[in-house]
């Protein structure tokens, strides 16, 4: 018997490629072909601007511009504003931008003309020759001016709020008013993020012999990106194929889609006959991309003297931006995955989601859970505060017990369905975390610490995850008569580890040797059913497909080879490729199953003369069986009836410069519960890179708009992405396997985990280390610095 | 982020790209690249020439004898960091280009090319000034030596005419009983300072007889204040002269905290290293 390799920690095979830089991204693809082209785009200088004149007459006549759009070169539906791929009842003022801006901008960064040139050099030359005339309008920036309302970003959205919504399990406001001791927090967090090593980019190549589009794009679903681009230039499905090279990272801003790029580079090839591609620099990735996390939120609780909540009450407002493509996904989420591991009796939470004249916001990685953690576990420590109680102890009172799941919230999740939790087991992760971290030791650490005159907190934050949403995904599984499996799933990769992750289950499943698995990612043209990588959702859903369709291939393969080996099927056993009879000789190699299974007319290698229909099958039957189909394949669709919910909990060390104000983390701990493992080592980067981005987005990064809507830091200098010298040099981890019922594997999404927690853990700590409330993430050193001097007045007053 | 259409020379002498310079009132010069690239490639600048030095010789050195450094305008800093015989004459120079942001940035910067960009957010301008040390420069003109305390004319902007090219720097040794420290707070390992403070002491008997401080990103331009007649509050009389600004990283107020905190720390820094560099002294004459 071979090894199971699944939960083992198989090295990434993909790594020999990325770390010597074999890897193949967008940028790389084309590059020796001499028709190429490159695109560059006019975007707005302005945050809010109307547009009274563009002109583009000192363009054409530069040496290598080939061809430059405005909107108004644009037709059919691509003058139509892009998508809004997510509409939401709530949403009643959803707007989208153009691909090109037609008479209005509404923030820096917006495209307002394409231009494609031999070279991205003379294409930039050319952007800066083009001339726009703008009558400047008062931008809104930042959620107080949004809800202001002095000025609105669209005229026909008042008070600038494109979304209501309001959801209420109990009575919260009644039991706050009955409740023995009551609360209120204002909790705010600012803009982050993904900042992928590599931003968007889009390759097309028209071939008008065969009329068939080809489009390379950098993103997290190729298929929503073929379906856009088909819609908007009017191309049957069937002439677009859409293909994802290696990504160099996503963490959720290459799920929207379509970019204006990514349709304009596909319409400038198809219109000019030649090859197009668009490379995004950094700075463009900072003011036309997305951005998330800023929202503000006031907390009304009420709770009992052991500290049980017994109502909530939240009220929010969430910045998306200048536009709503991907509808109201983040502030669902954080209205929803704000209860963590816990039962308010009574929970009521409402929201606005406002424009403003910024960069449009669509999910980060944590996609609003972050917010919501922070809320929510800075609501627990308040409580712990107000009672002199242990910040533990809080939250064992509110925990969802074992013996509780499934646990329904009596609310509607991010995917419409209802908010139903499949299992866990909070209070063994709790107590993991605690020995973890040392938690019971602390105060003799601190002491410690004290007598050096150093000054240490420490702080701990729980979340629960929604992951692996639907509504599918599918696999593939074809084995070759070589005896290789290939094996296709329709979503994409951005250096999960994919290959390996999924060989593990195909070599497992189908009783195959691992290196012989090859995985193909974000395809259409190997799998055009799919939706796309997010949500944490890649492992559950392709993986559970794929583990699906290998046990089609492999019901398939002990069928062929129990007539071939004339056993029983109960007898066989598939092992590194070789289907045997158990306890005996007997075998035949999976490959010549495949032989076996695809009766052939002609002969053109050995193994295809061994299977012409003369020599294979019985004459008295169809050479392919009615119920068959030729071929040793399988195919299946994991479609599961709702979300499964990984959780864990981190806790944090820090140390607080009393002179300084910097902050030093000393010790991170992390416990995580995503199910079975697939790959211990990859789950544990997914969790090491997420606290890594974690910590920035606590301590180091934030979105520098001014007050004129002019993004300060869009570049790497400023803004700060924290380097390997501030994030922490070993993460404590331990892992609880806690299986979800709701797919074959057990397994839960891991991929968003590490960075839930941290600006609740973080602020946690910093309270812990200074004794004074932290309200507001990040927090930067001149900014405890504030805090220090507004306290010590305080103290001074008090 | 791909500059602007401009010339490329790469002269083999001197001279000829110093006959460049001089007719091309366009031109930049091109050493390290490590503040002009970025700057051409978001077209913050775009001149009509680049002239890379690179290719001439003899500007690579990096030669310490008994009154100091010199350093070549192709002296990378790494290679400065690297010369135990140069921190020997000068620890700070050591002190201050670890500082200087990130290895691979060091690999390529040079110390020449950082002291004439004149952003007093770097270290080197600051200690080239608190030294006292001096820039020669060339243009087809002839060659002269800018004192330290005359090369900076404001923020990124040194004296230097557009025909001068700056050849060598040179950093003074450390007197006998004298001692150095540096220290800054930065944002991330390797950014610029939020602050930085370097010290200078001169020392007889233990007493010091001379306090000379340099301030990194509280200034427009690199500030040395000599608190020699001020030991007893040293962080009041460089607040006198210094400008802490607020940016996106850090308020002002925050900055002159941070001088507070800092210039105390540093200045006891130096004496302690000049009191132990007599003591060594004293040991090695004594033996």
């Amino acid at each position: 018997m071979t090894t199971k390799l699944f939960g083992t920690k198989v090295p990434r095979v993909e790594d020999q490629r990325f770390l010597r830089g074999q890897g193949r991204y967008v940028d790389d693809l084309l590059t020796d072909d001499p028709r190429l082209l490159h695109a560059a785009v006019l975007r707005s200088p302005h945050a809010h601007a109307r547009i009274t004149d563009i002109d583009v007459s000192g363009v054409l006549d530069l040496d290598g511009v080939v061809a430059v759009w405005t909107f108004d070169d644009l037709t059919g539906p691509m003058a139509e504003p892009l998508p809004l791929l997510i509409p939401h009842p709530a949403l009643t003022h959803g707007r989208t931008q153009y691909a090109l801006a037609k008479d209005e901008v509404n923030y820096v960064g917006e495209a307002i003309a394409f231009v494609v040139a031999v070279d991205r050099y003379v294409a930039e030359d050319a952007v800066a020759r083009i001339r726009v005339d703008y009558e400047q309008l008062e931008p809104v920036v930042g959620i107080a001016a949004a809800r202001a309302a002095a000025r609105l970003v669209h005229d026909d959205v008042p008070g600038n709020v494109g979304a209501r919504m309001e959801q209420e399990n109990g009575d919260a406001r009644a039991a706050i008013a009955d409740a023995p001791h009551t609360l209120t927090l204002e909790l705010d967090v600012e803009r982050s993020a993904c900042t992928p090593m590599e931003g968007r980019g889009t390759v097309a190549r028209w071939d008008p012999d065969t009329s068939r589009l080809t489009v390379w794009s950098s993103t997290q679903t190729s298929t929503g990106v073929r379906g856009c681009v088909a819609a908007k230039l009017g191309l049957d499905l069937a002439k677009v194929d859409v293909i994802t090279p290696d990504v160099g990272g996503g963490f959720g801003v290459k799920i929207n889609h379509p970019w204006p790029e990514e349709l304009l580079v596909p319409l400038a090839a198809m219109t000019l006959g030649r090859p197009v591609k668009f490379t995004e620099d950094r700075r463009e990735h900072f003011i036309s991309s997305a951005h998330e996390r800023a929202q503000v939120h006031h907390v009304e609780v009420g709770f009992d003297d052991d500290g049980r909540v017994l109502g909530l009450n939240v009220e929010f407002w969430h910045d998306h931006g200048a536009y709503t493509p991907y509808g109201l996904i983040v502030p669902i989420i954080t209205s929803t995955q704000l209860l963590g591991p816990y039962k308010p009796q009574n929970y009521r939470v409402v929201f606005e989601s406002l424009y403003t004249n910024t960069v449009i916001v669509t999910p980060y990685r944590g996609a609003g859970r972050p917010q919501g953690c922070f809320v929510m576990e800075r609501t627990m420590d308040a409580i712990a505060a107000y009672l002199g109680k242990d910040r533990t102890e809080v939250r064992s009172t509110n925990f969802i017990q074992p013996d509780e799941f499934p646990y329904e919230h009596g609310l509607v999740f991010q995917d419409g369905r209802p908010l139903t939790y499949d299992s866990g087991d909070y209070p063994a992760s709790l107590a993991k975390l605690k020995e973890l971290v040392g938690w019971d030791e602390f105060e003799d650490f601190r002491a410690e610490m004290a007598a050096q005159g150093r000054r240490v907190g420490i702080g701990l934050a729980c979340y629960v995850e929604g992951t692996g949403v639907g509504p599918y995904e599918g696999a593939h599984v074809h084995v070759e008569t070589s005896g290789k499996v290939k094996v296709a799933t329709g979503l994409t990769t951005q250096g999960q580890g994919h290959q390996t992750a999924f060989a593990q289950i195909v070599a497992d499943t189908l009783g195959v040797r691992f290196e012989d698995v090859e995985i193909t990612t974000g395809d259409t043209r190997k799998m055009p059913y799919a939706v796309g990588t997010f949500a944490s959702r890649a492992a559950v859903m392709s993986g559970s497909a794929i583990h699906l369709a290998a046990l089609r291939a492999r019901e398939k393969a002990l069928r062929i080879a129990a007539e071939a080996l004339e056993a029983a099927e109960d007898d066989l056993e598939i092992v590194d490729g070789v289907v045997s009879v158990k306890g005996t000789d007997a075998s035949i190699d999976l490959g010549t199953v495949a032989v076996l299974s695809n009766p052939l007319r002609y002969a053109f290698d050995e193994a295809s003369k061994a299977a012409t229909q003369f020599s294979v099958g019985d004459p008295g039957k169809a050479p392919v069986a009615e119920d068959d189909e030729p071929g040793l394949e399988g195919k299946d669709f994991y479609s599961p009836e709702r979300s499964t919910f990984a959780n864990g909990m981190h806790a944090v060390i820090v140390e607080t410069d009393p002179d300084t104000a910097e902050i030093t983390i000393l010790k991170y701990a992390v416990v995580h519960d995503c199910g079975h493992l697939i790959n211990p080592m990859i789950v544990e980067g997914q969790i090491h890179g997420g606290v890594a981005q974690g910590v920035g987005g606590a301590l180091y990064e934030r979105m520098a708009y001014d007050e004129s809507g002019q993004l300060l830091n869009a570049s790497f200098m400023d803004f700060l992405m924290p380097y390997v010298t501030e994030v922490p040099t070993t993460i404590d981890i331990d892992h609880l396997e806690t299986p979800s019922p709701l797919n074959p594997l057990g397994i839960k999404g891991a991929g968003e985990a590490g960075v839930i927690p941290s600006a609740a853990v973080f602020a946690a700590a910093i309270e812990d280390a200074e004794g004074f409330p932290i309200t507001a993430m990040p927090i930067s050193p001149s900014e405890l610095f504030d805090l220090r001097l507004a306290h010590a007045d305080n103290s001074f007053a008090g | 982020m791909k500059p602007a259409p401009f010339a490329f020379l790469r002269p083999a002498t001197l001279e000829e790209a110093l006959a460049a310079l001089a007719g091309e009132p366009g031109a930049k010069v091109l050493a390290g690249g490590q503040s002009l690239v970025p700057l051409l490639s978001m077209r913050l600048a775009a001149p009509s020439m680049l002239i890379d030095i690179n290719a001439l010789p003899d500007l690579g050195h990096v030669t310490p004898d008994a009154t100091g450094v010199r350093v070549g305008a192709l002296a990378r800093h790494a290679h400065v960091l690297a010369s135990a015989e140069a921190a020997e004459v000068q620890p700070l120079l050591a002190l201050a280009l670890s500082h200087v942001a990130h290895p691979t940035i060091r690999n390529r910067g040079t110390t020449v090319g950082s002291l004439v960009h004149a952003d007093a957010a770097a270290e080197m301008p600051m200690v080239l000034r608190l030294l006292e040390g001096s820039v020669d420069v060339e243009s087809v003109r002839g060659r002269r030596t800018v004192p330290a305390g005359e090369l900076f004319a404001g923020p990124l902007e040194s004296t230097l005419a557009h025909d001068e090219i700056a050849v060598e720097a040179f950093f003074p040794a450390l007197p006998a009983g004298a001692g150095v420290a540096f220290q800054e707070i930065a944002r991330r390992h390797g950014d610029y300072a939020l602050v930085g403070v370097a010290a200078l002491v001169e020392t007889d008997g233990g007493e010091v007889t001379r306090a000379r401080l340099g301030y990194v990103s509280v200034s427009d331009v690199p500030v040395v204040v000599d608190v020699t007649d001020a030991l007893d509050d040293p962080a009041a009389a460089a607040l006198a002269e210094l400008e802490p600004a607020d940016d996106i990283h850090a308020t002002a107020a925050y900055r002159a905290h941070l001088v507070k905190v800092l210039t105390p720390r540093v200045l006891a820094d130096a004496v302690h290293h000049a009191r132990q560099r007599s003591a060594q002294k004293d040991e090695k004459d004594m033996a």
